[in-house]
């Protein structure tokens, strides 16, 4: 009876384990087949924008032919007239130099902002710390108009140097936001060592803080890229001539005249302006994600 | 090197107070252990002294100067953290040498001290590693050695040993006791664990609820205890406690702790006790006092029964438990006497060991 009840047991302990893989087996199944349908659905658009790119000015407009593939041939045409003949170098190196500016000033201002917020306790600190990331939920769509009294006040309306003066309204609450949990997730212990050891304020942040939280500096860092490279209401709302254009709103306004777009130059400038973006992320994504999550849990 | 003294210093933090003015004088070179339970204050002291935390009021000297109002880099202190406080980015040299730099040490000398601490903790190959690749007892040295290479005036250990197994920390325990006799210098060292406050400490300092109960060697901690706190948390087992009354029989004093137990007071210390006769007390006797009867005790009066409730052996010795007029009290016996849990044994109460309490106060009388 004992060895019946024992193969019996032995039996259904496989029957357990065989159903163990296979409900492991379907969840990644569902999984995969899941990841799939929103890997194309988000590809999608990118795809519809090379595809367009790589073709003339005649197949784009001819209705007959399948949108989704290139049939009269590949052609660089599309980008060769962007760089040539448009302005869209002018905007490329307006955006580059406003993102370079904000991205520095962002830093400096947001990393001495949340090492004071975060490790020096002064009379106000958290409630100040709260509205700074208060101020980061109004929406820009409210500020542009309060905005554009101000940057023309100090004269740079029409002045991609007035970006540089907006932009940080966005990205500063944001990026002192997360490197406060950043910074306060470093022990206690290791400012305190570092006192002893004889470190003023200023070299603490330098020589201890700004290493340590590294990861979180580049995860604000690129944070403030992504803010200022993809910025569009406020050059919308105060820059008009082109020589001041950046790169989002430039594109849009020189490429589409009244009711002509010209798609094939719009999803080239888009691709090119998209690059820089693509590139940083894929250098520093690992650092980017380390970064949030870890401001996240403030461990 | 450098003599460190409190006077009356408080700190309150909001309308806690952490510290009630405790008044306490370090000579140079002594090693002297803060030991208590939690928040009892000793963190805090440890602190002050540091310059970590500000001094609500009494004053803080080293070597002889206040330095209430001096930044902690100013007081020439090294401090060992509980969690080694390593900084993470730099390698056990950087971490050591990091004070030196920074107070524009010329290279040269840095390395020679640097080597030098390295050799005294036995970590020299383990300079290029960064603490992530160090176990803990590696990295408690590192901590060590960036206290050693400044060769400051004071030493600070707040609970350096918590963070580790049990082992290792007998282990490092003997190590800090080496480096003190090797780099001889003052020495404030913070625990909750009794065993490394009497190995370690030339002085303990008990405290509790933010007060000094008693500072003293750590024999005379063991064997005069001034109050019933400092007589429970040191030693361990710690020493059993009963309610009991001084009786006078018109031979001696006896001291009852049950109808069926009373135990005679020693001549030696009659004299001191006769006042007392008649009063509720608190009798108290370390366990290591409780044991068979030995050939070498003649004095049968000192005997009794008791019926074990547990009973655990630990090789060497056997613990043995139980209860006197329902307060539970515990004996240490030779393993070869004990009998088992249920069975009645005859114990021996080393009466020269006694201490007698006041129950009000909590002095030890």
């Amino acid at each position: 009876m004992s060895t019946a009840a024992l193969s019996v047991r032995a039996g259904r302990g496989f029957g357990v384990g065989a159903s163990l893989r296979r409900n492991r087996r379907w969840a990644l199944i569902t999984s995969y087949v899941f990841l799939i349908i929103f890997a194309i659905f988000f590809l999608i658009p990118p795809y519809y924008m090379v595809v367009t790119a790589l073709k003339s000015d005649a197949e784009v407009a001819r209705m007959a032919t399948n949108p989704w593939i290139v049939a009269d041939g590949f052609t660089l045409e599309q980008f060769k007239i962007l760089l040539t003949q448009t302005d869209f170098l002018i905007f490329f190196k307006n955006t580059v130099i406003v993102t370079v500016c904000v991205v520095a000033i962002t830093m400096v201002v947001s990393v001495l902002a949340a090492f004071s917020l975060g490790r020096m306790k002064f009379w106000g600190s958290s409630i100040l710390a709260t509205g700074i990331f208060l101020t980061y939920l109004v929406p820009d769509t409210l500020l542009f108009i309060p905005l554009f009294q101000i940057v023309k006040a100090v004269g740079l309306l029409n002045s991609y140097w007035g970006m540089v003066l907006v932009y940080p309204t966005l990205t500063v609450p944001f990026c002192t936001w997360i490197m406060i949990g950043y910074f306060q997730s470093i022990p206690k212990e290791l400012d305190e060592a570092a006192l002893i050891d004889g470190a003023g304020h200023m070299q603490m942040l330098t020589k201890i803080f700004i290493p340590v939280a590294l990861p979180g500096i580049i995860a604000a860092m690129i944070f403030a890229f992504t803010v200022s490279w993809a910025a569009f209401v406020y050059p919308m709302a105060f820059l008009y001539s082109a020589d001041q254009q950046v790169l989002t709103v430039g594109t849009v306004t020189s490429l589409i005249r009244a009711d002509v777009y010209k798609w094939g130059m719009l999803m080239a400038g888009a691709l090119v302006a998209a690059a820089p973006p693509l590139v940083i992320y894929a250098f520093l994504m690992d650092y980017y994600i380390a970064g949030l999550t870890s401001g996240a849990t403030k461990g | 090197m450098a003599e460190v003294a409190l006077r009356n210093v408080i700190k309150r933090f909001d309308d806690v107070e952490a510290v009630r003015s405790i008044s306490l004088d370090i000579p140079d070179n002594e090693f002297v252990v803060l030991v208590g339970p939690s928040g009892c204050g000793k963190s805090t002291t440890l602190r002050m002294i540091a310059g970590l935390e500000e001094v609500t009021s009494g004053d803080i000297f080293i070597g002889g100067e206040i330095v209430n109002d001096r930044p902690p880099k100013d007081r020439d202190i090294a401090m060992v953290f509980q969690n080694y406080a390593l900084y993470p980015h730099m390698t056990a040299f950087e971490n050591m040498s990091f004070g030196l730099k920074l107070r524009k040490f010329p290279k040269d000398e840095i390395r020679k001290r640097v080597d030098n601490a390295a050799r005294i903790l036995d970590i020299t190959e383990l300079l290029d590693r960064k603490p992530k690749a160090l176990s803990g007892g590696q990295r408690q040295r590192v901590a060590m050695g960036r206290a050693i290479v400044r060769n400051p005036k004071v030493f600070l250990f707040d609970e350096p040993l918590s963070n580790l197994d049990a082992k290792l920390r007998v282990q490092m325990r003997t190590e800090i006791k080496r480096v003190h006799q090797m780099v001889k210098t003052t020495t404030v060292y913070v625990t909750h664990d009794q065993v490394e406050a009497m190995t370690l400490a030339d002085r303990v300092v008990v405290m509790n609820n933010g007060s000094i109960e008693q500072i003293a060697t750590p024999q005379d901690l063991y064997h005069h205890p001034k109050t019933r706190f400092v007589a429970g948390f040191i030693g361990s087992p710690a020493m059993n406690f009963m309610r009991c009354r001084l009786e006078h029989n018109g031979v001696g004093l006896r001291v009852r702790i049950s109808a069926m137990v009373s135990l005679p007071v020693p001549p030696s210390q009659s004299a001191q006790y006769q006042s007392l006769a008649g009063k509720e007390l608190i009798f108290g006797l370390r366990p290591e006092h409780i044991t068979e009867p030995r050939r070498s005790d003649r004095d049968q009066e000192c005997e009794f029964a008791a019926t074990l409730d547990v009973v655990e052996p630990m090789g060497m010795e056997t613990m043995v438990f139980f209860t006197v007029d329902g307060q539970e009290v515990c004996g240490r016996v030779d393993p070869e006497s004990a009998a088992r849990p249920g069975e009645v044994m005859r114990l021996h109460a080393n009466m020269d060991r006694m201490h007698l309490i006041d129950p009000q106060t909590g002095a030890v009388l």
